[in-house]
């Protein structure tokens, strides 16, 4: 591994949703951290095989949605209450009703916001350049092809071990990738 | 195809585990089309050469939006005058087209978000280009109430900015909730779209041949790879804003309504709106789905993504929708009895049967009578008969929205001040010209964007299953 120090990782490709999944368990299984799997879609249960936990993008949404609900309305009471009273048929000058419906559209367009922006800060996207993309079958993973990718970072991590073991879970092209 | 599980013990399972037949699903692709078949379908689209076609529709819909264009022009340099709005009614075509527009976006967001959550899986061939549908919808819809304020210049009067006076916007008016509502909607809409699009515009990227494709779909792919640690984040952040949007599409029409529901004027104060209203947005919206999907269907033989069930599907919402407009329909007048107001009774009385009578008529054939049509299988199997149908339901929505908003204003209250409301031409041109600006849109995001939701469809197939193959395991 040190003396390789440009050595990103090992990638494998697979056929099948199915083999890439049971590669994915025993990759896991093998102790592995710095790995990952690429696939064209989303596969059912892959988190599970890969030993993902629950994605930490939902605390985005809700600190969004709550900036959204109290700074909604912390805005109509400023403005129409604090700022410049609007009297209006002897009707109280702040009022949660009149106040919710605005607000509760920042909610919403503040908490989607947030999904956003938790999803691309937990991805580090936009990443345009990534050592992974350089594997010469990888353009089908866009289309239907899945790879499994284990990183020279991960303490496990050892060139021939590493290849026979990606060799070994059924899978194919088995590339050194630079970094 | 329909399989008991076990055929074996037949003479004791009978009365003791005796089973509902397990009928087969129907499938989501046709012919078991591979992860590849999917793919090349799909960018082909976008990769062949421009059709003959593409380009006249194109040109004479780039000529049809300049009716807008034109007509807005014209309004905000000479006046309001060049509309037939007087009194008593002030508000016409503008804010019928503004809620028939808006309407029409609502079916794109309901197939996106409300589906995603019930895990409807036939929505993933639809939703991409529904989505595009609602986008370019509020594009239109926009247009017509930030042109029908009149003084156009101070339109930014509607946003949380001091005017020159120092004064806020009044928050508790519907008009200015309006305001918040259509922008959220618009915003959120277009991000879900675009996010939803992530994955796809990877895909084109990879397949792009010319330096100029690969930097625009590289650029708006953002670098994605299809990571499974990506996956994760991204499947989690398309729930939340799918179930983030499922209030907002309730609310949006809710809100429209409220601008009516909220005055006084009978025939719109009335609490059976926001719900009214929205069924006759799904409704509509529905109605445009199939009138643009199916002509794409068959221009770009889709119908192994496009199947007789996606068809059946949308055809049995519209039915649902349908339903539901015509029970409003008759709740409403039931209520203007029962109420026992006679300004509300004399309201329905008008509606039916006062100078507006022929616009509630056919608002009536349109919309309550001809989607029960869609009761029998022969009707939904013809994609002819569905599509007038449907053509159908787009005209009858319309006419919903102006026997509401005309009808009542036309003879409210004082019969000294009752008036006959007719459109100018600058009201009918601005109307169709937003067609052509609609159509514009629909065909650049054909052209340049994937029509449908690549990943989304690889995912709901049978070979997606990671226990489809023999090699996959077990259950």
């Amino acid at each position: 591994m040190s003396d390789e120090g440009k050595t990103y990782g090992m990638m494998a490709s697979f056929k099948t949703t199915g083999a890439v999944m049971q590669a994915a368990e025993k990759v896991r299984d093998e102790g592995f951290k710095h790995w990952d799997v690429i696939s064209p879609f989303p596969i059912h249960g892959m988190d599970g095989a890969m030993g993902i936990t629950r994605s930490k993008v939902p605390i985005f949404t809700l600190i969004g949605g709550a900036t959204g609900f109290f700074g909604g309305n912390l805005m109509i009471w400023y403005m129409n209450a604090y700022d410049y009273a609007i009297p209006v048929g002897g009707k109280p000058m702040f009022s949660p009703m009149y106040a919710f419906p605005v607000s509760y559209e920042l909610t919403i367009l503040l908490a989607a916001f947030g999904a956003i922006i938790g999803m691309l800060l937990m991805n580090r996207l936009p990443m345009h350049y990534h050592p992974a993309m350089k594997h010469d079958a990888v353009d089908r993973a866009s289309n239907d092809r899945f790879f499994i990718v284990i990183e020279s970072s991960d303490p496990r991590f050892d060139e021939k071990t590493t290849t026979a073991l990606l060799e070994r879970i059924g899978g194919s092209d088995v590339t050194k990738i630079e970094d | 195809m329909i399989s008991l599980d076990d055929t074996k013990s037949v003479n004791e399972s009978l009365i003791k585990e005796a089973k509902p037949a397990t009928l087969p699903r129907r499938k989501l692709v046709e012919n078991d089309r591979s992860f590849d078949w999917i793919t090349e379908k799909v960018c082909g689209i976008v990769e062949e050469k421009t059709p003959t076609w593409w380009w006249v529709c194109f040109f004479i819909s780039g000529f049809v939006s300049l009716f807008t264009v034109a007509g807005t022009i014209y309004l905000i340099s000479t006046g309001v005058g060049v509309w037939g709005l007087n009194n008593p009614v002030n508000w016409g075509w503008a804010i019928v087209n503004f809620v028939f527009w808006i309407g029409i976006g609502h079916a794109g967001t309901l197939i996106s978000a409300i589906l995603c959550l019930l895990k409807q899986n036939w929505r993933t061939s639809i939703n991409r280009a529904a989505e595009a549908m609602t986008i370019f919808a509020v594009v239109c819809a926009g247009i017509f109430p930030l042109i029908h304020v009149g003084r156009v210049w101070f339109a930014w009067w509607l946003f949380p900015i001091p005017n020159a006076n120092v004064i806020w916007p009044q928050f508790r008016s519907p008009l200015l909730w309006d305001v918040f509502a259509v922008s959220t909607y618009g915003t959120v809409s277009l991000l879900f779209w675009y996010v939803g699009m992530i994955p796809d515009l990877a895909t084109l990227r990879d397949r792009a041949k010319t330096r100029l494709k690969q930097l625009f779909y590289g650029f708006f792919a953002m670098g994605w790879r299809g990571s499974n640690r990506h996956w994760s984040n991204y499947e989690m952040a398309y729930l939340l804003l799918a179930g983030l949007a499922t209030p907002l599409v309730l609310s949006v029409h809710t809100i429209v309504s409220f601008d009516f529901a909220v005055s006084l004027i009978p025939g719109w104060h009335t609490t059976i709106f926001p719900p009214y209203f929205v069924a006759g947005a799904i409704f509509s919206g529905f109605g445009m789905v199939l009138t643009l999907m199916l002509p794409l269907r068959s221009i770009y033989g889709l119908h192994d993504l496009i199947t007789q069930y996606h068809i059946d599907c949308m055809c049995k919402i519209t039915l649902a929708t349908g339903s539901m407009v015509g029970y409003a329909y008759a709740i409403e007048f039931f209520i203007a009895w029962y109420g026992a107001n006679d300004f509300e009774s004399f309201a329905f009385i008008n509606r039916a049967f006062g100078p507006y009578a022929w616009a509630y008529w056919i608002m009536i054939t349109c919309n309550v009578i001809s989607p029960q049509l869609f009761w029998f299988r022969k009707v939904r199997e013809n994609p002819a008969f569905v599509w007038i149908v449907c053509i159908f339901v787009n005209i009858g929505m319309w006419f919903e929205r102006f026997v509401i908003v005309v009808t009542s204003l036309s003879r409210d209250f004082l019969p000294t001040s009752w008036g006959y409301y007719s459109p100018t031409l600058t009201d009918i041109m601005t109307y169709v010209g937003t067609f052509g600006i609609f159509t514009f849109l629909f065909l650049l995001f054909l052209r340049f964007l994937p029509l449908m939701a690549m990943a989304e469809i690889k995912a709901v197939t049978p070979q997606a299953n990671p226990h489809h193959n023999s090699e996959g395991g077990s259950h």
